[in-house]
């Protein structure tokens, strides 16, 4: 009896391994033969390509060596155009919240909305985040010309359905009780989501809202390149002009900022939720 | 009762004082933003914006993307007149159509709905309804205009050198030193499925089921269905064959990028572990590495692959693999760190070495959050993958840009964001339908 159970049990477990062993094969095959056909459809090989990897970074950190003390005078010629990133990130990131509170509020299961608008409203989200941010821009670049302005609208219309969708979680997450005591008292929906439901998720909130602004950075420096305006644009102008130590000081302007961006966001987050908490 | 009514009173202030205190910080922030934004709108220079904006250009785009034109043109070098669709070669007209009559020296060009053009030698009457007729000519190489009585309507445009009129979005009539040019717009995206000159041009469904089994072959070498699917996928309009193959180029850039990423994020996630790897300065360093290839951004990395792989989606996928090894890695590493020990007791107690600890006390506990990152990833790089594709690592971010900067034609443009759409879209649903079948019991949004 013992025998034949783990016969069975044998003959299972070998078919999983078999399974998993040729689903993984499987998954090796679609890489290797994924990165052949890339490797076809590009125009630089593989091979030679890795050889010039460093080529163009050694070149750039040459060009500005050789300008000695006089590339660290491009930092304050650039910031501008690193505030402006900054500015669009933020911008987007602020009113990308602002709907997304709205659009949270109202597809969230226990705040007593009407429940036919709920799915509506998710769906709804669920476009906004899928939309791609540079069709946008670019559609509004030709409207509204070459401005910072596209590229926030751009983003910002991604970043509410993204945060709506993360919002309307820590909605159903909370604690109805207080909502309850509030609606005793007589309180109307807008002051019961004011003194009920913001303060509990306002934490929450917040880290969400940093970890988007740190993404959004990074949105914003890309779109630059498309003629947004900030230190994309700078980037593409300098690097179609061959400018090495321009680009060298570009690259690490960005670099700092988002690193620096990235560090204290972490740090805001921990202390906004709690280190316990922190994901 | 006497007692009962100052602490009541007294509650309400200790209430009101609290609500006061909790009120002040989102005030605080808010009157915060608000500053910010205010500040934001001079910094944009959003006043000035909104001046210059042309909102007429985006509904132009709009209809341009729906509607096809036919140009005639009479050009005074040659003395030709031809009648093409979006004025290109390729799409001209053998026989005139049937709005044109006459010949080169003495034409009439019929608008429809009561709009008129005759051309006589290097002269035009143009009589559009409502307004009257306008008359020019070219005389010393200066274009004469004769207008009807009254103001000027801001449709027209006549000078010297040249003469323009567009009275309705559908019609417009351009007189220039060199030629006379007259345009008829139409609804409908004309020669998508074949080109203008192709035999197979302007047949319906059922006459195309019928070319393709009839035996009798237009090209003597090719079976009618081929030469069918070859016409559309080499429409050189439209450029089917062009557009998808771009969009698979986006797709595999997306799917080997993450592939890539998440091979790489997985052993080196051990590594910076701190339940998995005693060693702090290893971890430090591995974790630094995770920072850093993040904090390079996909953009930087872009750039740098571009100068060395060349176009193509080699340069994308590594873009993203590059990225992504130091979020995912990040997120692998946390994940490790979350996990429950006893379940690798409970392994290690049978007397598992330590690689089978791994795989069956370590990897099932981390495997839906693996899965579920690594699904979310393919998805979001799709994205990603179309805009680095525009800064010219190729795919159809390369395509959208290319035709969007030559603006020749909107509907092309039009039909590439469609496209790119319906793709992110897909690759969205087909991640979530995934991740809702390989993570039993999980995420049920």
């Amino acid at each position: 009896m013992v025998d034949v159970m783990r016969n069975q049990l044998g003959a299972l477990e070998s078919r999983r391994r078999l399974y998993t062993g040729l689903s993984l094969a499987l998954l090796l095959a679609v890489v290797v033969s994924g990165y052949h056909e890339a490797s076809q459809l590009n125009s630089g090989g593989f091979l030679q390509g890795l050889l010039k990897f460093f080529d163009y970074p050694a070149q750039i950190v040459s060009q500005a060596w050789d300008d000695g003390w006089e590339f660290w005078a491009l930092f304050p010629r650039f910031l501008p155009a690193l505030i402006e990133t900054l500015n669009i990130a933020a911008v987007a990131t602020i009113i990308g919240a602002l709907f997304a509170t709205i659009l949270s509020l109202a597809s969230s299961r226990n705040l007593e909305v009407p429940p036919v608008i709920i799915p509506a409203v998710r769906r709804v989200m669920d476009i906004m985040r899928a939309f791609p941010e540079l069709i946008i821009a670019l559609f509004l670049i030709f409207v509204l010309g070459a401005s910072p302005v596209p590229a926030a609208i751009a983003v910002a219309f991604h970043t509410s359905g993204a945060l709506g969708k993360l919002f309307s979680e820590v909605n159903e997450n909370i604690d109805v009780k207080p909502l309850e005591g509030l609606k005793a008292t007589g309180s109307n929906w807008l002051q019961r989501v004011r003194f009920g439901v913001i303060p509990q998720v306002l934490p929450n909130y917040s880290s969400y809202f940093l970890l988007r602004f740190e993404i959004n950075v990074r949105a914003s420096a890309i779109l630059g390149f498309v003629g947004a305006g900030g230190i994309g644009t700078e980037l593409s102008r300098a690097i179609g002009w061959g400018a090495g130590a321009e680009t060298a000081a570009l690259f690490l302007m960005l670099f700092l900022s988002i690193v620096a961006i990235d560090q204290l966001s972490s740090y805001l987050r921990r202390h906004f939720v709690g280190a316990e908490n922190f994901k | 009762m006497a007692v009962v009514e100052p602490s009541s009173a007294m509650l309400a202030e200790t209430v009101r004082v609290s609500v006061k205190k909790a009120s002040a910080v989102p005030m605080l922030l808010l009157t915060g933003v608000v500053l910010y934004l205010i500040y934001a709108w001079n910094a944009f220079d959003i006043t000035a914006l909104l001046e210059r904006a042309q909102l007429s250009k985006g509904a132009l785009l709009v209809s341009d993307s729906i509607a096809y034109k036919t140009h005639v043109t009479k050009s005074f070098r040659g003395n030709e007149l031809e009648v093409a669709i979006e004025g290109e070669r390729t799409a001209t007209y053998k026989q005139l159509p049937d709005w044109v009559e006459g010949t080169v020296d003495s034409f009439s060009v019929d608008l429809g709905e009561g709009y008129f053009v005759r051309v006589e030698g290097q002269g035009l009457e143009f009589e559009v309804p409502g307004y009257g007729t306008i008359r020019s000519k070219l005389v010393d190489k200066k274009i004469v205009t004769e207008l009807p009585e009254g103001a000027v309507p801001t449709w027209l445009n006549a000078r010297d050198v040249k003469l323009d009129a567009r009275p309705t979005f559908s019609r417009r009539v351009q007189f220039t030193r060199a030629k006379i040019e007259i345009h008829k717009f139409d609804y409908g995206w004309e020669n998508f499925w074949f080109p203008f000159n192709s035999v197979l041009h302007g047949k319906s469904f059922g006459e195309l089921a019928g070319i393709a089994a009839s035996s009798d072959r237009i090209e003597a070498d090719t079976p009618n269905w081929l030469f069918i699917l070859k016409s559309f996928w080499g429409n050189p309009d439209w450029q089917h064959g062009i557009v998808a193959v771009a969009l698979f180029e986006t797709i595999l850039m997306a799917v080997l990028g993450t592939v890539t990423a998440a091979a790489c994020a997985l052993p080196l996630a051990f590594v910076a572990a701190s339940n998995f790897n005693r060693n702090g300065a290893i971890r430090f360093v591995v974790r630094r590495i995770f920072d850093f290839v993040r904090g390079i951004d996909m953009l930087i990395w872009s750039l740098i692959f571009i100068r060395a792989f060349g176009l193509g989606p080699l340069t994308g996928s590594l873009a993203i693999a590059f990225t992504d090894t130091g979020s995912l890695g990040k997120l692998f590493s946390e994940a490790l760190e979350n996990i429950d020990r006893k379940q690798v007791e409970g392994v290690e107690s049978t007397g598992a070495n330590r690689w089978q600890r791994y795989r069956f006390g370590v990897i099932p506990q981390i495997l839906p959050v693996f899965t579920s990152q690594f699904l979310y990833y393919v998805e979001s790089n799709t994205r990603s993958a179309t805009v680095i594709g525009a800064l010219g690592a190729g795919g159809i971010g390369l395509v959208l840009v290319e035709t969007m900067r030559t603006s020749r034609d909107w509907e092309n443009t039009f039909y590439i964001i469609g496209l790119i759409i319906v793709m992110v879209f897909l690759m969205d649903g087909a991640s979530s339908w995934l991740r809702r079948k390989l993570i039993a019991g999980g995420e049920t949004r």
